[in-house]
């Protein structure tokens, strides 16, 4: 590309900036990101601006290409990479200025269930689209999940699963959270390659999320949904 | 072209594989959530039963018991110095059904992917992964396997690394990729690319393909991919039987023996060598496949529109290889 002219971040406008951060969000650029939201803090932007305008909305561009099957876990992995580097900067701001959250999940593959790529690729995915994650790890037990439901006051939960015998936990949990009266504090969100959504309805959880783009995509339209009743 | 999968690859029109390994041993009482290679050494009977029921549904290929035999698998259940052990012990018990078969039976020494995902985007660097497969592939070999099969790769950069650990081992070996994102694997590998791929390696495999993904239908679809290309060397076909469908606190495979002949004669069709099932397939499927293959004389290659008719839909419009695939957003300007 060396006959076409470099951009010069800096020189962009406002509009033209965060268009650019949405295709270096796309191609993994993490220097080129953690520049761009320095200049955008720079002219003055509020940080959940910087947040939500430039970095989650380029994050859905990539996350709409990875459910139509245009992009891949790899190219995947590098944009959010590139988004948490750009997140770093602006989490401390964020906190200072008592911004709204995107939202908060707890997440762990269910006990008898050790397979955690798809769940690590779910958490990063959370991450890079702006959620704070708590990550249980593999093979939690359903006193596992409620302990990290009262520590961590998430709004969501998510259970992966990728063995057809372990999937039937995931209604052991929220069978648990139902009994404790718990059920209805968190959106429950499932995930993992046996499932479908037929499966998610059986055992009452508020959805099932074929790949992480759709998990995203479900945790922020619960999220917003909760936004309005509140508001 | 001394080891004895060669050999019959020569001589043979077709082989066939095995099926499941998990479906089978937890059908045995196996605990989810338990390493089945710790059975190796704790329930060696039931490994054998699992090989016997291949080897007795006519299988000339079985998978050893050792598919998350790696150390980095095995360190979740904190058995990662076992491995090279319990690896051996894998092969050793499948050395002893194969050889008391009255026929050949190849005993593949199964390595499944490590889980974690390679540098640069994730942690695991190519000399570890190499090394890691290289422990198993020794302990493979130590206990006597005919050859290496790789299993459910969904990486390239993995998949070399199997093939690297492989040769260093001095070791024949076979390797399948798992297509089970429109048409791709999760990390975007066509089944064009794996051709590519396979081709490129220092030293390639016997036979090449697919294992598990989707279904069956989309299976065949990633065969006639590899086709397409014009390989000549030896595809292998190894489709779940069907779906896992949820009944009353129960996971069961849709696919009936019936379908899974039904695939079996349209793989090998289509361009198999080596036809096998993965997730679900039982030995009455492996029976029913064997008949299929024994009995229908070869027919035409199956277009997509006929796998579609007897196996049921794809699971995508596309599978990525076409030019109806979907193309990369159109960027703004690049930076120089």
């Amino acid at each position: 590309m060396a006959d076409e002219e470099d951009i010069i971040l800096s020189e962009l406008s406002d509009d033209e900036l965060v268009l650019q951060m949405h295709d270096d969000l796309y191609d993994g650029l993490k220097e080129e990101i953690e520049e761009a939201v320095n200049i955008l803090l720079g002219r003055g932007w509020a940080p959940y601006d910087v947040l939500t305008k430039a970095l989650v909305a380029g994050m859905t561009i990539v996350g709409y290409d990875f459910r139509d099957g245009i992009l891949f876990v790899p190219e995947v992995l590098l944009a959010a990479n590139a988004m948490k580097a750009g997140m770093a900067i602006l989490k401390p701001l964020l906190a200072e200025t008592g911004a709204p959250r995107m939202g908060k999940m707890v997440i762990g593959t269910v006990k008898g269930d050790i397979h955690d790529i798809g769940k690590n690729l779910v958490s990063m995915m959370m991450e890079g689209a702006g959620f704070e994650v708590v990550d249980l790890g593999i093979n939690n037990a359903v006193e596992k999940y409620l302990d990290a439901l009262e520590a961590e006051k998430p709004d969501i939960l998510g259970m992966s699963a990728l063995l057809t015998t372990t999937m039937p936990y995931m209604k052991v949990v929220i069978d648990t959270l139902k009994e404790k009266g718990m059920r209805d504090d968190y959106v429950v969100l499932v995930g993992g390659a046996p499932l479908n959504e037929e499966f998610g309805k059986a055992i009452g959880a508020d959805a099932y999320c074929r790949d992480a783009a759709v998990a995203v995509e479900t945790a922020k339209q619960f999220m917003s949904r909760k936004h309005n009743q509140t508001a | 072209m001394s080891d004895l999968l060669s050999k019959l690859l020569a001589e043979r029109d077709w082989l066939m594989a095995d099926g499941a390994t998990g479906t089978n041993l937890f059908n045995m009482g196996l605990e989810a959530g338990e390493a089945p290679e710790l059975w190796n050494e704790a329930k060696p009977e039931n490994i054998r039963a699992l090989y016997r029921g291949a080897v007795e549904a006519g299988s000339d290929i079985f998978l050893t018991n050792s598919f998350g035999g790696n150390a980095a698998r095995l360190k979740l259940h904190n058995a990662q110095g076992r491995a090279r052990a319990l690896n051996r012990i894998a092969a050793e018990l499948g050395r002893e059904i194969a050889d008391a078969a009255g026929r050949p039976v190849v005993v593949a020494g199964s390595m499944g992917p490590t889980g974690e995902i390679m540098a640069p985007m994730g942690s695991l660097t190519h000399e570890s992964a190499v090394e890691i497969f290289h422990e198993q592939a020794e302990g493979l070999k130590e206990g006597g396997a005919d050859v290496l099969w790789v299993e459910t790769i969904s990486a390239p950069e993995e998949y070399a690394a199997a093939a690297e650990a492989a040769r260093l081992a001095g070791m024949p070996w076979c390797g399948t990729m798992s297509f089970d994102t429109a048409g791709r694997t999760m990390m975007g590998v066509t089944s064009a690319a794996m051709v590519d791929l396979v081709e490129k390696l220092p030293n390639p495999p016997l036979a090449f393909g697919a294992n598990c993904g989707v279904g069956a239908s989309d299976l065949m679809r990633t065969l006639l991919g590899f086709v397409a290309q014009g390989t000549e060397r030896p595809i292998i076909a190894k489709g779940n039987a069907g779906i896992p469908k949820y009944h009353d606190g129960h996971i069961h495979y849709d696919g009936t023996p019936a379908l899974m002949a039904e695939y079996a004669v349209l793989a090998r069709d289509a361009g198999a060598k080596i036809i096998g099932g993965c997730c679900g397939t039982m030995p009455e499927h492996l029976k029913a496949m064997h008949k299929a293959l024994s009995e229908r004389p070869r027919g035409p290659r199956p277009t997509l529109e006929r796998i579609a008719e007897v196996l049921g839909p794809f699971s995508s419009a596309s599978d990525g290889t076409g030019d109806d695939a979907g193309a990369p957003r159109e960027r703004r300007r690049r930076r120089g």
